[in-house]
């Protein structure tokens, strides 16, 4: 190899001029391959990049509507939409999520709840953009993250409007609760084909009135094309569709009335449902225990939910739409309806009851709940004084499946139809139902022994609080079967109109007025003196009609007698009570249960009576001590 | 008076070389105060580099080369002590082991060696310039790779890139044989075009690249395709070639560039800050912004021909070379020529080191040129 060789100053020169030059050249070179590139991204793929940028800038974002409001007859809001802050993370832009949280805690409280809460979430919701790890922010704390915010990307203070229930407890049964949009969810919206609409909707309704009127109360979601940075922040807005607003909810519901009944339940768990008899309007729903169904607005945290699932009470369950129970004494007046307009008996016929029914040909005894029997009764007494040899008689006279065919027009034993979701519908036997339930071919036969239990309202039949109550709305308004309703009228959020939701008769049960007067009489008997209910009717100013009923929780055998005291708080028999008043032009219809309450007289007559005062007299019950299971005093 | 004091404070200075450098940085401080619209203070922070700049050039253009030539090997020894003492005792950020605690400030030695490489081996091609030998070139080599070696270790592979750039360039203008070049340089070309071939297998995940460090084999990877990973590193790549292709013909006006101002440009007032340029000036602002690199590196390129010795022309030579390298990798890389090394773009982007380190090269310029007449060779 040779290197280069010194040859005097002068050519050392030359060649370093000619290195320079070369140099010159590859700067010549690397520049006009820049202006080159310059020209192909500035020129050729101008309107390629530029589409890019402007795809970058504009973003469409949805405008959530806001959501309508529930309010009672009276205008007492139910539920209403509060703004508040929320921190929120995109799990998308965050790296380390735990790292992330750990740092948030510095800056801003975070309790276990936020973080178990914020941790079910995103295991429920998956591929969300943005999920609260807090809720309702102080204004010291918005301030405290607003200067940390550049130490933490993806995370974003929000202004949010929550849903609210300011009542609490009260009446959570028929709101139901929103909760945040699950999976589920999704799927669902996407096969109604509505999913668009819930583009930036975090929350939906889940259950109660928030559900089944979803599509009203949500509203139409609106766009923006917004100028977004690369955060994806808006910076400002080009254009914009509004949302319109969900439609307000005007329900039937009487909220003062609701809460003379909830409070007249004291701390027995039951339930009762209040019609009025002329439309199917639903006047006061309750179920006790009830819980917050604000709890469940921000996605419930785990605590609370394992506390509401594992209480023994169980307040979730709606007990007045999907709790079953056998209707006992109560079923008595419609047996009289039925025996009466079937033919089986007369008001004038009369039974001996000797304290106890026995099939032709059988040993077996069916007890009356009076030992030695009430003596003469007829259908007007069996009412009054509750007799259950009488009704074992008409059970037994009648055929099951005529029995059914007449009380399931009155409504038993198939859901009443009711505007809210998850309604059970009760059973009300008959030969082809046995057929189906079982399996070994004797058990699969009806038996007229079925028959005898049924008469009293035991036996294979059962029925929810709020059948219940809408059978004792057709009876007292004479046959009319309305649709039970929640819902009075929608509030059209855009043009103020309103949409009543009208009264619907889903049918007419023919039924003689003479055979209806008189049942409806002997209802009125029984909160007379001499009468099952006489305590808890004494001087009503108005025509009280009612009818008790006792549902056994435990069977008994034969001979065995029930002992209220012995028999712990959980076993004891749950009371019954149905009423209308007043008799002549029945404004209000009632069905109550209260889980083991024992008698019907004793804890379901006179919540109804408190009831009726209120709505009828205006009269609010004077402070009492509250009905309370633990206390033995009855 | 005031004529005497003008003449003081221009005395050493290159008309050419001051007005073209103004030029530039007007340019800077615009887009500087565009791309930097949420903290102005960068502007006036921007200004008092400048003036700081200003000074050391000053002093350097009235340093003569010959004097020059008695600091490169002390400069060059205390860079490379600094830098073995940064491997040892140096200080973390970002991953990297690049700065030195002086007192209350942080150093960062290998800014340092941009200036002194080049000194030190036109210093030394100087010293050997009548008896240039095999051996001599090996010498330079070893005085070139010990601290490109030390700074790319750190790991700051920007600075070792343009460190062995500035030794490279004083090598090839010393006269390193074609016969060693002309190979190196078609392996380089085949090595180019075979990653940009065969990218898909090269960037498979699981491969390493011996020598490379993961976030080096990203870069280039992204490069290559930054589709891949649009969010995360090809992010920067992305968004710069689709500012620069938005900004078109004339570009979208001063301060109405909306990549930059909705921040999708990362790093836009430092190492990005051309793309800033580029979307609100466009094509034609671009050409110009060339044609005044070139201005500049053309006037170097004629001091260095002019220059009275050795040691001077190949000092100029690197210096001039180096700038026209600033220029050329970062916008290289804004426009996706080229992988993301963290390279300023020279006088334009915000930053008081790299600002200091490119006056100090033309003060250097400026004074070969003063004493071109004075020592005639």
């Amino acid at each position: 190899m040779s290197y280069p060789k010194f040859h005097g100053f002068d050519s050392e020169l030359k060649r370093f001029q000619v290195r320079l030059g070369v140099a010159g050249v590859v700067v010549l070179a690397a520049f006009g391959l820049l202006a080159v590139r310059f020209a192909y991204l500035q020129v050729l793929q101008h309107d390629y990049y530029s589409t890019k940028a402007e795809d970058n800038r504009i973003s469409i974002v949805p405008v959530v509507p806001n959501r309508g409001l529930i309010t009672d007859r009276n205008g007492t809001v139910l539920a209403r939409n509060d703004s508040q802050y929320t921190l929120e993370i995109n799990p998308q832009r965050v790296t380390n999520l735990e790292t992330t949280i750990n740092e948030l805690g510095t800056v801003v409280e975070l309790l276990p709840r936020d973080r178990a809460r914020f941790r079910k979430l995103r295991a429920e919701i998956k591929g969300a953009d943005s999920l609260p790890i807090k809720t309702r922010l102080t204004d010291e704390e918005v301030a405290r993250f607003a200067a940390n915010a550049y130490r933490f990307p993806g995370v974003e203070i929000k202004a949010r409007l929550f849903r609210q229930y300011p009542l609490g407890e009260m009446a959570s049964h028929i709101l139901g609760y929103i909760g945040r949009i699950s999976d589920k969810d999704v799927e669902r919206l996407e096969a109604d084909g509505i999913a668009s609409n819930y583009k930036g909707s975090d929350y939906i309704g889940k259950s109660g009135i928030e559900g089944s009127y979803e599509r009203e109360l949500h509203g139409v979601t609106g766009s923006a094309q917004v100028e977004v940075d690369a955060g994806g922040r808006g910076v400002r807005t080009l254009a914009s569709t509004p949302p319109v607003s969900g439609n307000n909810l005007v329900l039937t519901l009487d909220l003062k009335l609701q809460e003379v009944a909830e409070r007249a339940f004291g701390k027995y768990r039951g339930a009762l449902v209040a019609i009025e008899p002329a439309t199917g309007g639903v006047l006061a729903f309750v179920s006790k225990p009830g819980y917050d169904p604000n709890l469940f607005v921000d996605g419930i945290d785990p605590q609370s939910w394992e506390a509401l699932n594992n209480d023994p009470d169980k307040p979730l369950n709606n007990r007045a739409l999907t709790g079953t129970y056998p209707p006992g004494s109560t079923i008595k007046p419609f047996m009289a309806l039925m025996a009466l307009e079937l033919g089986k008996r007369t008001p004038e016929y009369t039974i001996s009851d000797p304290g106890f029914f026995a099939l032709p040909g059988q040993a077996h005894r069916y007890r009356d709940w009076k030992v030695g029997g009430h003596g003469a009764v007829n259908l007007h007494r069996s009412i009054v004084i509750s007799c259950d040899v009488y009704y074992y008689g008409v059970g037994a006279d009648t055929d099951i499946d005529q029995l059914h065919g007449f009380l399931s027009q009155l409504g038993f034993g198939q859901p009443t139809g009711i505007d809210i979701d998850g309604e059970k519908g009760g059973l009300l036997p008959s030969r082809e139902w046995k057929r189906k339930r079982f399996k070994r071919p004797e058990e699969q036969r009806w038996y007229q022994g079925d028959s005898v239990s049924v008469g009293i309202g035991q036996g294979y039949n059962l029925v929810t609080p709020l059948q219940l109550a809408a059978a004792t709305a057709v009876l007292a308004n004479g046959g009319t079967v309305y649709r039970p309703h929640l819902v009075h009228h929608i509030v059209d959020a855009r043009t103020g109109e309103t949409r009543a939701v009208e009264p619907k008769p889903i049918r007419e049960v023919k039924l003689n007025p003479k055979w209806v007067q008189a049942v409806k009489a002997a209802m009125v008997d029984v909160t007379r003196p001499g009468g099952t209910a006489a305590q808890a009717g004494a001087g009503a100013p108005y025509t009280f009609a009612g009818k008790t009923g006792t549902a056994q929780v435990i069977a008994l055998k034969e001979n065995e007698k029930y002992d209220e005291k012995k028999v712990s708080e959980r076993f004891r028999d749950h009371a019954l009570f149905i009423a209308f008043a007043p008799a002549e032009a029945p404004k209000i219809a009632l069905g109550i249960l209260v889980e083991n309450g024992g008698h019907g007289s004793s804890t379901a007559a006179p919540i109804a009576r408190q009831v009726l005062d209120y709505y009828l007299l205006g009269k609010e019950p004077e402070k009492r001590p509250e009905l309370n299971p633990d206390s033995n005093d009855e | 008076m005031l004529a005497r004091l003008w003449d003081k404070l221009t005395h050493g200075l290159d008309g050419t070389l001051v007005l073209l450098a103004v030029l530039i940085l007007t340019v800077g401080l615009f887009t500087l105060y565009s791309a930097a619209y949420e903290s102005p203070a960068r502007v006036t922070a921007q200004l008092a580099n400048i003036v700081i700049a200003f000074v050391a050039m000053w002093i350097a253009a009235q340093i003569p080369p010959q004097a020059l030539m008695r600091f490169a090997f002390p400069v060059y020894a205390v860079g490379l002590l600094l830098l073995i003492a940064v491997a040892v005792f140096g200080e973390v950020a970002n991953g990297a082991r690049r700065w030195l605690h002086v007192g209350v400030m942080r150093f960062q030695p290998s800014e340092m060696m941009k200036i002194a490489m080049p000194l030190m081996l036109a210093w030394y091609f100087h010293k050997r310039e009548t008896s240039l030998a095999l051996r001599d070139y090996v010498v330079a080599g070893l005085i070139l790779a010990v601290p490109t070696l030390l700074i790319a270790k750190q790991p700051d592979l920007g600075t070792a890139l343009l460190v062995l750039a500035a030794g490279f360039y004083v090598i090839f203008l010393a006269g390193l044989s074609w016969r060693l070049i002309i190979p190196v340089v078609a392996l380089a070309a085949v090595g180019i075009a075979a990653l940009i071939v065969l990218e898909t297998r090269i960037c498979d995940q699981d491969l390493n690249w011996p020598g490379f460090k993961d976030y080096q084999k990203a870069r280039v990877c992204t490069l290559l395709d930054p589709t891949t990973d649009p969010l995360g590193r090809g992010f920067h790549i992305i968004q710069a070639t689709i500012a620069v292709g938005s900004g078109g013909l004339l570009g979208k006006g001063w301060l109405e560039g909306t990549q930059t101002h909705l921040e999708f440009i990362p790093e836009r007032s430092t190492d990005f800050i051309f793309a800033v340029f580029s979307e609100e000036f466009g094509l034609v602002g671009n050409i110009v912004l060339l044609v005044l690199y070139l201005g500049l590196i053309g006037r170097g390129l004629l001091i260095a021909a002019g220059a009275p010795s050795f040691f001077a022309r190949l000092l100029a030579g690197a210096i001039t070379l180096i700038f026209f390298t600033y220029a050329f990798v970062n916008m290289g890389m804004v426009s996706g020529l080229l992988p993301v090394v963290g390279v300023p773009l020279p006088l334009v982007s915000y930053g008081g080191t790299a600002l200091v380190t490119l006056f100090v090269g033309l003060g250097i310029l400026m004074s070969i040129q003063r004493h071109r007449r004075l020592v005639q060779t």
